[in-house]
């Protein structure tokens, strides 16, 4: 298979924490697995609406630091509480993790490796499983930056932590491999805003995993605007204990491809998720949205809400697949995306995907995709609206109501202005 | 100076010809009603004069205030004062009604070169025209008509139509789908914006609405063309003979 040169020049040895059994027989298999399953192709079902050969066309080579790079201000006011990466590489310099609470553990992974390595045995590895999961397994092979936060039990961690990726690519096109491992206690809580932005040709391969332990609550936001030379590709594996609770809300905006996918286990009883997003394309990337969802517990609820909005010859997928295993009664789960298509040549494939192996459930899917109502434009340029400012108008209630479901006021607000200045660019 | 002046109006839907020479001219603070059977013209005439696109002129002239109507944008004749009440309110959720009704009042001055009002400006004029109107402020609060009854939509477009001020006002069927007290409200509620200076083309079906606003004159429409025009009584002759009568007549 076409693995794009992505393994060339791996060294495992010379990693981070390389020495360690645990780790090394990880990272192998990740290496094992890639050299076995290459890129995907469109016959891979996950893959069949994502081309990668423009991903293929060119080598990638291992990013240098990229420092000077220019940091957007934090998404939100007050006290700054961030983790900054430039090209995948940590910048302390210019990260700020203090006071974010009693027992609160921060660390860039390359540390965390040295300092507490048992934590991220119990969990790394474990929740991003590696059969079949191309970019996964890659991401494993090369796992070496990214960020660990571990709140203890019945800690909840002060305001959000934001994570800045900052890409600054040259002539060569850098790849990285960012890992981050989030691990919350029993009842414990945390808000976390990942963000990513840059310029240049490039592909970040990021993987995230979280531990939610019984009753625990993780709030996820995720801003993605990169340059429209970026690959962006993401994985989000998510596991829930018994009435522990995982929101994400993913605001997709920019690059050649960005594919964010989020999954989850339900895999104890009441464990529960809210999965929703927006996703926003102009210009010819293209923007996915794979989320999985597997109820393997009674008493489990999932929702997940997407709306995108698609200009020029964007192009959106979206793949829902939602699985509740046998003994996962009273599951109660719903998904819906929703398309709004501003040009002709933009264009949206849904597939959502329902396997159901319990009697007792409450299970639901919708999927719309169509233009701005011509009637409510009309009426709105009736009044003397000019046209800009009413399809404004449209496009900004059409997404409103996905922005809606957020939980953080202060995430929302910020969410809801980068989407209007995204907004302000649609033509005509 | 004629407000509008009408002359030889042909207009197509979807290539079919509905309407086949309209004249029509009305003077400054005069109303006029429109009134005709089912499918003959009526909602195109009131579409076309507020420039729906999918609506064709295929010939024929419209001056309003000796401009040529047809060459404007919708949002241009909002801004030179048209005002098209709609037969159909379109629900638009996810808009707040405040939110839109303070756009498109600054739409419409920005388009006049006035300054925009700001939030204290627009809700006092907001809530005198609620308290005018006997609307109940809640309305507002909500998205634009979404989930409105037939009988609140009628007066949110009595309420835009107060808070907009427009110099010829155009009414598609406003008393359709009403009951007798929502006739009532919407009735007082155009009497009240009722001026020297503001012309009303009112299109309606049924004489009930022109118990409470009298018309200057009375125009049937059938078929795409104007067939009889008069004064009042015209209105109550058809209420007696029923349309049929008139179109054989002429």
């Amino acid at each position: 298979m076409d693995d794009a040169g992505l393994l060339q020049d791996y060294d495992p040895a010379a990693l981070p924490g390389a020495g360690s059994g645990w780790l090394d027989g990880l990272r192998a298999e990740g290496a094992r697995r890639f050299a076995g399953l290459g890129l995907p192709g469109r016959r891979v079902e996950e893959w069949r609406y994502t081309d990668l050969g423009a991903l293929s066309a060119h080598p990638f080579v291992p990013a240098t630091d990229g420092h000077g790079a220019v940091l957007p201000p934090p998404c939100l006011a007050g006290p700054v509480r961030r983790a900054v990466f430039v090209n995948g590489h940590f910048d302390a310099a210019r990260s700020h993790l203090c006071g974010l609470g009693e027992g609160i553990v921060v660390l860039p992974l390359a540390e965390a490796l040295a300092r507490i390595p048992r934590l991220l045995e119990a969990h790394m590895g474990r929740i991003a499983a590696l059969a079949r999961k191309h970019f996964v397994a890659l991401n494993t092979a090369w796992l070496a930056e990214g960020l660990v936060l571990w709140v203890p039990d019945g800690a909840v961690l002060e305001g959000a932590l934001e994570l800045l990726f900052v890409a600054a690519a040259g002539d060569r096109r850098p790849v990285w491999h960012p890992r981050n491992l989030v691990v919350l206690g029993r009842d414990a809580a945390a808000t976390v805003i990942e963000r990513h932005v840059g310029r240049g040709a490039y592909l970040a391969n990021g993987v995230t995993e979280v531990a939610l332990a019984p009753g625990a609550r993780l709030a996820h936001y995720k801003l993605q605007d990169e340059a429209e030379g970026a690959f962006h590709i993401a994985a989000t594996e998510v596991r829930a204990e018994a009435g522990a609770g995982y929101e994400n809300f993913s605001l997709m905006a920019g690059g050649a491809l960005a594919r964010n996918r989020i999954a989850v286990e339900l895999a104890a009883p009441g464990a529960n998720c809210r999965l929703n997003g927006i996703y926003l394309g102009r210009g010819a990337g293209q923007l996915d949205t794979d989320i999985a969802i597997d109820h393997a517990a009674p008493d489990g609820r999932s929702d997940a809400f997407y709306k995108g909005v698609l200009d020029g010859r964007a192009k959106g997928v979206f793949q829902g697949r939602i699985v509740v295993h046998k003994g996962a009664q009273k599951t109660r789960a719903h998904q819906s995306n929703k398309a709004l298509l501003l040009s002709e040549r933009a264009e949206i494939d849904a597939k959502p995907e329902l396997e159901i192996y319990a009697d007792d459930v409450q299970c639901g899917h919708g999927a719309t995709a169509g233009a701005l109502d011509d009637d409510a434009l009309f009426y709105l340029r009736a009044r003397g609206l000019p046209e800009g400012e009413a399809r404004g108008l449209l496009i900004d209630a059409f997404i409103d109501d996905a922005l809606a479901t957020m939980a953080d006021d202060g995430v929302r607000a910020a969410f809801r202005r980068f989407a209007t200045g995204w907004r302000q660019g649609t033509g005509p | 100076m004629s407000v509008l002046s009408i002359r030889n109006l042909h207009a197509e839907v979807e290539g079919e010809a509905i309407l086949k020479g309209i004249d029509l001219e009305i003077l400054p603070g005069e109303i006029h009603a429109v009134m005709g059977p089912n499918g003959s013209g009526k909602s195109t005439l009131a579409h076309v004069l507020a420039g729906r696109e999918d609506y064709v002129v295929t010939c024929g002239q419209v001056l309003y205030r000796g401009q040529d109507l047809l060459a404007m944008a919708a949002e241009e004749r909002a801004q030179a004062g048209l005002f098209l009440a709609f037969q159909y309110p379109v629900e638009i959720p996810g808009v707040a009604t405040a939110t839109f009704l303070k756009q498109a009042m600054n739409a419409q001055r920005k388009a006049r070169g006035l300054k925009p009002l700001d939030a204290f400006e627009f809700k006092a004029i907001m809530d005198r025209c609620l308290d005018e109107l006997s609307i109940a402020g809640d309305m507002v609060r909500r998205a634009l008509n979404a989930g409105f009854s037939g009988g609140e939509k009628k007066r949110m477009e009595m309420l835009q139509m107060a808070l907009l001020e427009p110099e010829l006002a155009v009414l598609d069927e406003t008393d359709s789908g009403l009951d007798i007290d929502a006739l009532k409200l919407v009735a007082a509620g155009l009497e009240r914006l009722r001026s020297p200076t503001r012309s009303m083309l009112v299109i309606t079906h049924y004489q009930r609405l022109l118990n409470h606003i009298v018309p200057d004159r009375v125009h049937v429409l059938a078929a795409g063309r104007i067939l009889r025009s008069g004064d009042r009584t015209l209105a109550l002759e058809l209420e007696e003979k029923g349309y049929a009568d008139i179109a054989t007549a002429a």
